[in-house]
């Protein structure tokens, strides 16, 4: 993964300011995302963004986004900006693909994705986080959902939000 | 958003510069006003093929098969036309008073078939088929498609001359003038397919406007027993109402399947 500009200085700020951190191993986060069936005359499959934002947004930390990344000549990218926010805060700032967070676009139903402190959350640093799930939907709608976590948890916890249109339930476990 | 995964190289270029792009992206004619005044009225009108309503980001509409028709019901010179990367656009100086159909149409056959065991596609019009296709061609399969792409626009009082029918594909037939259309109001339009009122069939209403709003606010609607179609404005702008339909009535030698499309954009104005 390469980052540029500030947002690259701003995660580094971050880092230094609030640790110590790390140490404690295998802090996991599981995140499911519903994918809604709709009734639409023309349908595809959504573009979807996942990231973590610090509490005071000064900071982002992409965890995935799915897109058609297999068009020829990079096609897929022309509407990556559709993912407004996500676009505004990380992806304009992103080289793409990015191994470990690109990913092909998925079909209506339930996906599963895990990250843990050994790897995807590994320089994440100690802080209170909005989780956010973003989507935008080719000749259709755009729907954004945040979730609060606290990073790295204390205890399990759990929580969940449900979206209106362009994503169904979202489902977050942490555990320590 | 797995089309854009099939639109690449043929897809993409199919799209651009055929009929039937109605299936992926939208087609759209934008005109600069539809109600106008003054003794020496012009609009100008931009035309593409897009996501979202109506922003040329995509393609541009080729103007192969523009018409403006006037309101004597005779066509009108396209003035300026000009053809960018993401749109077109081209002028039409309003010089009778009346109502004025500006129509972008299309009527192509798309034909698939193996020749010595190797598998080919064609397109092209119902002249060129039986000169074109080899005479050894097996598995032949040919579908015609026809698109119709509409706006009107009206200096002064509006007319109906040239709102007047061709009987062939999808058509709307103005029961509430397309030029007189006001937010809150309901408007009445009949679908027609080959001059037949089309019942049951499915009709999508989107207000323009699409990048800056996160619901596409979509009406669907359905075409009653008489084709006809009834829309209550919720606000004013410029709309998008489109349908599709596919059949077996190509009504051509050798082509067993068709499918039509009809699109218009209409403005409605505030009270």
């Amino acid at each position: 993964m390469r980052m540029t500009g500030p947002m690259a200085g701003a995660t580094a700020l971050l880092a230094t300011t609030l640790l110590p951190g790390g140490g404690a191993a295998a802090a996991d986060l599981a995140v499911t995302i519903e994918i809604p069936r709709l009734d639409v005359a023309e349908y595809h499959k959504p573009y979807l963004a996942v990231w973590l934002e610090s509490s005071s947004a000064s900071a982002e930390f992409p965890l995935a986004v799915w897109y058609d990344l297999h068009m020829e000549n990079e096609e897929g990218e022309k509407w990556l900006k559709d993912l407004r926010q996500w676009w505004r805060h990380i992806g304009r700032g992103l080289d793409m693909p990015v191994d470990g967070i690109s990913g092909a676009t998925r079909p209506p139903g339930s996906h599963d994705l895990h990250f843990d402190d050994r790897q995807a959350l590994e320089d994440l640093p100690p802080g209170e986080y909005m989780l956010v799930v973003e989507a935008a939907r080719e000749v259709g709608g755009r729907e954004i959902l945040r979730l609060p976590l606290t990073w790295p948890p204390v205890a399990p916890s759990e929580a969940r939000v449900a979206g209106s249109h362009e994503i169904g339930a979202v489902r977050m476990a942490a555990k320590p | 958003m797995s089309i854009r995964a099939l639109c690449t190289g043929l897809a993409v270029l199919l799209a651009v510069t055929l009929p039937m792009a109605a299936q992926a992206h939208r087609v759209w004619l934008l005109p600069s006003a539809t109600v106008l005044s003054g003794n020496d009225p012009w609009v100008t009108v931009d035309a593409a093929i897009s996501n979202d309503l109506f922003f040329f980001e995509h393609h541009a509409l080729q103007l192969d098969g523009l018409v403006a028709t006037g309101p004597d019901g005779e066509p009108i010179a396209i003035e300026n036309p000009a053809t960018g990367r993401y749109r077109s656009t081209f002028d039409l100086h309003l010089t009778q008073p009346g109502t004025y159909r500006i129509a972008a149409r299309g009527d192509s056959l798309f034909a698939s078939y193996e020749l010595a065991g190797e598998r080919h596609r064609w397109r092209g019009t119902a002249e060129a088929l039986a000169r074109e296709i080899p005479a050894g061609a097996e598995k032949l399969r040919v579908s015609r498609s026809q698109r119709r792409v509409e706006t009107f626009v009206t200096a002064g009082a509006p007319t109906d001359t040239a709102l007047a029918v061709t009987g062939q594909g999808l058509e709307l037939r103005p029961v509430t003038h397309p030029n007189d259309l006001f937010a809150g109001e309901t408007a009445a339009f009949v679908l027609l397919l080959d001059g037949v009122p089309a019942a049951g069939l499915e009709v999508e209403v989107i207000p323009g406007g699409i990048r800056y709003r996160d619901r596409l606010d979509a009406m669907a609607l359905r075409t009653d027993a008489e084709g006809r179609v009834r829309i209550t404005w919720p606000g004013p702008g410029m709309y998008w109402l489109s349908a599709s339909v596919e059949d077996d009535r190509a009504g051509l030698p050798q082509v067993d399947r068709r499918r039509a499309g009809y699109a218009v954009t209409l403005e409605v104005l505030p009270q």
